[in-house]
């Protein structure tokens, strides 16, 4: 028997109050267990408040979330959905909250009820494995943007996810360390949600594609991204694109 | 903006754990703030004294502190001796300086000082987020330890927010002045940082959440009780024992 897609959303629509159009228009989605999905579209689409609406971080007006073939019921549920799926803010300021980075990362497992002796080593194991054990000591707010975010990455993988939501992860990072997530992303394996206007970072990290526009799922295309070939400035430079 | 100036010099004071310095700290400044002799203040603030020294801290920093909380006091010594009724010390024109008056004022000066000190030595010397879970250890109502532990992580934000906008001001060329426009950038600046600390914190929260956060906040570095905390918990319920003998006796012979 073929396992219950990851995450499945039915009709689900969201408005803020007082706002029409809803924000989010009878969207239909389904994330199978370790599929790896971009998700492109305008600003102001929607994509965050998707999301945030697949987290249980805002109540969706109608529709319903389906987590591993349950639909979610109770705030209960959302608990256990949090507990598997991890979600990457655009803003890693948003993320980091302690003074330290190993007190941060810890944060997650602590509240999963690990000791604190278990959610240190877990920490440790999980910065390591980013090659970012040295940073452990260091003040959260002193770090450089390209740490920050990985480091708030390192918060979510420090508990142990089945999947990602990662929402415009790779703004205003430097190439190195775009590279550096785009390795990190591959070598997790992970089913994922990217939400991106990168569309060379979502060729080397997702397999399929989806638009959105004006809070519709506007195309949800198997197997179609591609690499392909356009004028940028610096090109004459030796780079790289993501291929797949 | 600088916190926990005082928390990362290293003495046995710092590494001691956090629960007995505040149950030290209340019962001292307990003792200190009731007492009316000058026997038992100046007892209090030569514990408190010793404290400072014990741990180590750097004496230029504390005495900035002071002089911060001594402009107060000033305005005591300024009020006091001339409102308190009394005989009069001395006399300066048409303004009489009671004795009854200078004498509460040096008492208030001695006991303002000693309880700052015991605060510097006892609670500035750990970190405000180990007070807090020492504080939730204590059986002190969670929701008020979420609120100093919260309200002391958003100060930074908010104070960062502030200056993210003072900047962006400044590179537009924002002068402070005298006048209407500044007036109302200033008011800008600060319902702005306001709008978006609120909206900073509602994401931090989100964040937290997400995280499996349930309300409680889980402490990395378990502290413990043991001999180093005994036995100084027991020198200062001596102390404490002390300046109260101290005030009796002094009141006694008075």
């Amino acid at each position: 028997m073929m396992a219950p897609p990851l995450i499945e959303l039915v009709d689900l629509t969201f408005s803020y109050p007082e706002v029409q159009p809803p924000i989010l228009d009878r969207i239909n989605l389904t994330l199978q267990q370790q599929q790896q999905l971009g998700l492109i579209g305008p600003n102001g689409c929607g994509k965050t408040t998707l999301f945030h609406c697949m987290m249980g971080l805002l109540k969706p007006q109608s529709g319903s979330i389906r987590f591993k073939g349950k639909e979610i019921v109770k705030a209960g549920d959302f608990f256990t959905l949090r507990k598997e799926i991890g979600l990457l803010f655009q803003d890693a300021d948003d993320q980091l909250f302690s003074p330290t980075v190993i007190e941060d990362v810890a944060f997650g497992p602590l509240n999963l009820g690990a000791s604190p002796k278990a959610a240190i080593e877990a920490s440790h194991q999980t910065l390591t494995e980013l090659g970012l054990d040295h940073l452990e000591q260091r003040v959260t707010h002193h770090l450089s943007g390209g740490e920050k975010k990985l480091v708030s990455l390192a918060t979510i993988l420090a508990m142990k996810p089945r999947g990602l939501f990662l929402d415009e992860p790779t703004n205003n990072l430097d190439p190195e360390t775009r590279d550096r997530l785009i390795d990190i992303i591959a070598g997790l394996g992970l089913g994922h949600i990217i939400i991106s206007h990168d569309y060379d970072f979502l060729a080397a990290t997702c397999v399929d594609l989806a638009g959105m526009n004006a809070g519709r799922i506007v195309a949800a295309d198997h197997s179609a991204l591609h690499t392909h070939h356009h004028l940028h400035p610096h090109g004459s430079h030796p780079h790289e694109h993501g291929d797949h | 903006m600088k916190f926990e100036t005082f928390s990362t010099a290293d003495s046995f004071l710092q590494r001691l754990d956090p629960r007995v310095k505040l149950l030290s700290s209340l019962a001292l400044i307990v003792v200190i703030a009731l007492c009316t002799t000058f026997a038992a203040a100046c007892g209090g603030l030569s514990v408190a004294l010793l404290l400072v020294l014990a741990a180590k801290l750097e004496l230029k920093l504390v005495i900035r502190r002071l002089l911060l909380v001594n402009g107060f006091v000033l305005f005591l010594w300024l009020t006091l001796p001339l409102t308190y009724p009394g005989t009069a010390a001395f006399t300066l024109g048409p303004l009489d300086f009671s004795r009854e008056g200078i004498m509460l004022a040096a008492l208030i000066s001695i006991k303002t000082n000693g309880t700052v000190l015991v605060l510097i030595s006892l609670l500035a010397t750990s970190s405000v987020a180990a007070l807090g879970q020492a504080l939730v250890k204590l059986k002190v109502p969670a929701k008020l330890c979420l609120l100093l532990l919260f309200s002391y992580r958003y100060i930074f934000v908010i104070h960062q927010e502030y200056l993210r906008l003072v900047r962006a001001a400044r590179l537009r060329c924002f002068k402070a002045g005298t006048n209407l426009h500044t007036y109302r950038t200033t008011g800008y600046l600060f319902g702005m940082t306001l709008v978006k600390s609120h909206h900073r914190a509602h994401r931090v929260r989100q964040a937290m959440v997400l995280r499996g956060f349930q309300g409680q906040f889980h402490s990395l570095y378990d502290s413990s009780v043991g001999k180093t905390e005994i036995g100084f918990a027991l020198l200062m319920l001596t102390a404490v024992a002390a300046l109260i003998g101290l005030e009796l006796l002094s009141r006694i012979s008075s």
